[in-house]
């Protein structure tokens, strides 16, 4: 074993060695092996459904291994036996990619769960709330102990989890995908938290997408594929593109080939629009943008600053205030969601699970969720139809498994954004495209067909309107740009401005309320 | 109308309104308890004629109320544990798993009271803990209790662990704990409490009439959540479906001219209009409902 570790005299806390795990007939994990060293930062890297969180929950002792061996600072776990419990007794601590946290409990009481100090019957919390004041100083995580979990922000709640962690009296820190839903300042909030951590000799464990990360961060590589190791590399020295290739086991297309656009008449319209948030209170002030035809507009902001509702109030989700939605003209103010579709609407929700997929419906109804009438002959569905369709469509974006009675639910992220991206695609009226967060949680290899998709649908002559979290992507991507701050638009790029050095500092800047004069003052 | 407000504001109305009060208060800690775990507990019409049954046989039989309150703890923790048997260990339906319990409850007790008893409405006169309201022992229990759990859910280890298992299982599963311990211990407490509700009504009444818990269990269901799962809250909400039941009572023993349908209908007409005022407002624990599946 020690053989494949650099020879540095570094101690190894965590090894797993052939762990295998089986779901039915699925291979999650395949004799994998994992030598993680203290003080040292391990990033555990591969496409969706390739094993990595099936490992990191066996390494936890929330998943059981069928077959292999874990060791733990030297200790011995029998995998029939491991558990939460006696990982967080060893050292081992887990940040999840959707947070363990009981929302409506305060943070004190959040991470004392499970261990809690007593006085006498009652429970200590004032001792508690002291001990993480004292953390959350000594490593820069800012939180208030006595707030209640669901009031805070993600990257709050980020900061919670990793202090309950360290409060458990953890040094192997295991993170599933902690940067997925963070802002480009919180992310590198973490990575300093990450940095003071591994110097004083914390082993951390960290599940990621995102290769820049990988390289800004990682000492030791782990590349999983389907449920098995296919290399290992040393941090120094590699690049994206190499890890990328590891991963997908060809060389991947990272930046978006693109014409420029031929952009027609102005298509979608949107005017002056006030909307209220779900809390009641103003979630859009006054913002007006126009997509014309061919053409892809760019909305970046911190998530919370009106994306969403901006993006409901278009798709017929949300009420304006005041202000108009028009489309080719037609003026859509009146008109409930599925007169939208009728006359020209696509729309990739921000939130697949909850607005663009039935996880437990196959892929085949998926794909038609929404257009049955399309495919229906009478009261009746069009059996033969909808086999069609979801045969064309499979094999347009390459879904995997190429199994239309495969139900949604058991496919990676990956796969199912492209079930939603076919669909709506492919609507016969199409007009407009309303594309938001369309890579989130999805591997790289669907992310490069996916942007392929939505610049063929804006080559095809739709108005795209993109929002997404990645800046990278909203760059490459869009033809124009504006960005949201507290509801309004702060600030409005055309493609020669974005294609500017420093168009992304100016971005970051009008992300978080700082004006552009400021910036470049 | 004087003769209304006269009847209101009686010490006669108040005695009343306690005594009814006290196992709409006993069955609701039930299901707050239960609920909070995440265990829907419609069965407390059950548990609550349960209750009164076995607290009237072990009364009748010792002679001692004492006896027959405890026999009545003793028969609804039974019915929770049947249920927690067919919901936690099974992971049956929470609600049609409930309602076979009530079901269950209702024709076991009539058959049994036939068995002992030889009769299908009634058992032969049972002790009970005196004829005041204001000297009955239970009560201070029944008070005690709802400050005890008001003061437990807060304050101490197993409450925490109870609101946190509520709301997110999977949570408390990363950190070691056993959610299904836990809502077995909270579907066991209620099954007590309940019990214990059936065994006021059965020694307040001096015997066990056949089908006695009439729907209680359902509209402490109802105070559950119009007290938005908090003892207090929940034990006020009770005071007030009972001021209507006691209110009818005391409006029929003052012969006040409104219809008597009329009056009857007012503690389920209140709990009408206060679910409906409350929808959105009182947030039901996040897991409520759904069986737990170890990872």
């Amino acid at each position: 074993m020690s053989e494949s570790v650099p020879s540095l005299a570094d101690e190894v806390v965590l090894e797993l060695a052939g762990v295998s795990r089986r779901f039915g007939t699925n291979v999650a994990n395949d004799k994998v092996d994992l030598v993680v060293r203290k003080g040292s930062v391990h990033a555990v890297v591969g496409e969706n459904g390739a094993g990595k969180s099936t490992l990191m929950k066996i390494a936890y002792g929330q998943i059981r291994a069928d077959e292999g061996s874990i060791r733990i600072k030297g200790r011995q776990m029998p995998i029939a036996k491991h558990n939460p419990m006696k990982a967080i007794e060893l050292g081992v601590g887990m940040v999840h990619q959707h947070f363990m946290l009981v929302p409506p409990l305060s943070v004190a009481e959040n991470v004392v769960l499970g261990r809690e100090p007593l006085k006498g019957l009652v429970l200590d919390l004032d001792k508690a709330a002291g001990e993480l004041q004292a953390l959350s100083e000594k490593y820069g995580l800012h939180v208030d102990p006595t707030a209640i979990v669901e009031t805070l922000s993600v990257g709050e709640q980020q900061r919670v989890e990793i202090i309950k962690v360290l409060w458990q009296g953890c040094d192997i820190l295991i993170l599933d995908e902690p940067t997925a839903v963070l802002t480009p300042l919180e992310v590198d909030q973490l990575f300093d938290v990450l940095r003071g951590l591994v110097a004083e000799g914390v082993a951390v464990v960290m599940i990621t997408h995102k290769l820049d990360e990988v390289v800004a961060l990682a000492d030791d590589i782990t590349v999983m594929r389907r449920g098995k190791v296919v290399d290992t590399l040393e941090g120094q020295g590699a690049s994206v593109e190499s890890i990328a290739q590891a991963m997908v086991g060809r060389s991947v297309l990272l930046q978006v080939a693109k014409a420029p656009a031929n952009p027609g008449e102005d298509v979608l319209v949107v005017k002056a629009l006030s909307a209220l948030g779900q809390s009641g209170l103003p979630a859009l002030r006054d913002v007006s943008v126009t997509v014309r035809a061919g053409e892809i507009v760019g909305v970046a902001g911190v998530e919370g600053n009106g994306q969403s509702e901006l993006q409901e109030c278009i798709v017929g989700l949300r009420k304006p205030t005041s202000g108009t939605v028009a489309v080719n003209g037609q003026d859509w103010s009146g008109m409930h969601v599925a007169e939208r579709y009728r006359s020209g609407l696509a729309h990739v929700p921000e939130d697949r699970h909850a607005r663009a997929i039935v996880l437990d419906f196959s892929i085949a109804d998926n794909l038609i969720l929404g257009r049955h009438r399309e495919f229906s002959k009478g009261p009746l569905i069009d059996r033969e139809a909808r086999a069609k369709e979801a045969e064309a469509r499979i094999a347009d974006v390459d879904i995997r498994p190429a199994d239309a009675s495969v139900h949604a639910g058991t496919m990676s992220g990956g796969n199912q954004q492209k079930i939603v991206i076919a669909r709506e695609l492919n609507r016969p009226a199409n007009a407009i495209l309303v594309c938001a967060q369309p890579t989130r949680g999805v591997d790289i290899g669907a992310i490069e067909l996916i942007h392929k998709q939505v610049i063929a649908a804006r080559d095809a002559g739709l108005a795209v309107l993109l929002f997404s979290a990645e800046l990278a992507e909203l760059q490459s991507l869009s033809d124009k740009l504006i960005v949201l701050y507290g509801g309004e638009v702060a600030l409005r790029m055309d493609a020669e401005e974005l294609a500017k050095e420093g168009a992304r500092a100016k971005i970051g800047a009008a992300m978080t309320g700082a004006s552009a004069s400021q910036e470049s003052a | 109308m004087s003769d209304v407000f006269g009847a209101v504001f009686s010490v006669y109305f108040l005695a009343q309104l306690v005594r009814t009060a006290a196992p709409y208060v006993l069955a609701a800690l039930g299901g707050t308890i239960s609920e909070r775990s995440g265990v829907v507990n419609i069965a407390l019409e059950g548990k609550l004629l349960v209750g009164a049954f076995c607290c009237a046989v072990g009364a009748i039989e010792s002679g001692s109320a004492t006896v027959g309150a405890l026999c009545g703890i003793l028969g609804g923790m039974v019915v929770g544990w049947l249920y927690g048997l067919a919901v936690l260990r099974f992971g049956a339906d929470q609600i049609v798993s409930g309602v076979a319990i009530n079901l269950l409850a209702l024709g076991l007790t009539r058959y049994l009271l036939k068995l002992f008893y030889g009769s299908t409405a009634n058992s032969p006169p049972a002790p009970g803990f005196g004829d005041s309201v204001w000297r009955n022992v239970l009560l201070y229990v029944v008070i005690g209790l709802v400050l005890a759990f008001q003061f437990g859910f807060r304050r101490t280890r197993f409450g925490l662990r109870l609101r946190a298992v509520g709301e997110h299982p999977e949570a408390c599963e990363t950190l070691g704990l056993s959610v299904l311990r836990i809502r077995w211990m909270a579907v066991l407490i209620a099954g007590g409490v309940a019990g214990l509700g059936g065994a006021w009504l059965a020694l307040d009444n001096h015997a066990f009439v056949a089908n006695m818990s009439g729907g209680r269990g359902y509209i402490a269901l109802a105070a559950v959540i119009m007290g938005s799962w908090r003892p207090k809250y929940v034990a006020l909400a009770c005071l007030l479906f009972a001021s209507a039941e006691a209110l009818q009572v005391v409006m029929q023993v003052a012969k006040v001219p409104v219809p008597r349908e009329f009056v009857q209908s007012l503690p389920y007409i209140l709990t009408m209009v206060a679910m409906a005022g409350l929808i959105g407002r009182s947030r039901a624990p996040a897991s409520l409902g759904k069986p737990h599946e170890r990872g």
